[in-house]
């Protein structure tokens, strides 16, 4: 299958690069994807556990499992400076 | 009323968006770029969105806001693009009977929004550029590496 990436901010510039897609084994999950980002981009793997991530515009664990032609983002720490997954956690 | 702009925000506008009759109190919380931060002086700043996602995430404070407290409207407006020291980059009114509940959702509007909407800022000084929210960590404000592709 599919999917299609999209890159911001830092990682944007980091990557020379906003969109592209990237083919991937049927059933594969966020960290699949992950996982081979960072084998075919090396630079990125110290900036794995600050990145949050979001499937079709929904933030998702890294266990979501992905389908095709899924939109997927890569989220680098927003303005806040507070770390995203913060959102997990009750009010 | 939400929104992600590329030039200045009407904070005229974002307030009449939450106007209503039957309110007894507006807030409204106007987020400035500063001129310095973390001893630098700061020339300018740049935001950048995940502008899908970041409106559909303002829509979701926007609800969360409302399950809350007992407001009537509220209203978040957030700028990209280049903004200049002292000018607004985000705007959030929120109109309620009472401005006990008008205060606080127009607080945990904010801090949700810092939190949760995809919307970064790029901070430029003197000798630089650092990406906000992003030097924690290890390699982020390092140089960038070489093109991926």
């Amino acid at each position: 299958m599919i999917v299609r990436l999209r890159f911001f901010a830092s990682l944007r510039e980091r990557l020379r690069c906003s969109e592209a897609e990237w083919t991937l084994p049927e059933r594969a999950t966020v960290s699949d994807l992950w996982n081979a980002l960072c084998a075919a981009y090396p630079q990125l793997v110290t900036l794995g556990p600050a990145i949050s991530f979001a499937v079709n515009r929904e933030y998702v664990d890294r266990d979501h499992r992905l389908a095709h032609n899924d939109e997927v983002a890569l989220i680098p720490p927003v303005s806040g400076g507070t770390h995203v997954r913060r959102r997990r956690t009750p009010d | 009323m939400y929104d992600v702009v590329a030039h200045p925000i009407d904070v005229a506008a974002v307030t009449a968006a939450v106007a209503d009759a039957a309110t007894g109190a507006t807030v409204i919380f106007i987020g400035t770029t500063r001129d310095h931060n973390e001893g630098r002086r700061v020339t300018r700043l740049e935001y950048e969105a995940y502008p899908e996602m970041a409106l559909a995430e303002m829509r979701k404070i926007g609800a969360a806001a409302r399950q809350r407290w007992p407001i009537t409207r509220i209203a978040i407006v957030h700028r990209v693009g280049v903004v200049p020291t002292g000018e607004a980059s985000v705007v959030i009114a929120v109109s309620a009977g009472h401005r006990r509940a008008a205060f606080e959702a127009c607080q945990f509007a904010i801090d949700r929004l810092k939190e949760i909407v995809p919307i970064w800022k790029k901070e430029h000084f003197e000798g630089g550029a650092v990406w906000i929210g992003s030097q924690t960590g290890t390699a982020f404000d390092a140089p960038p590496a070489k093109p991926a592709r």
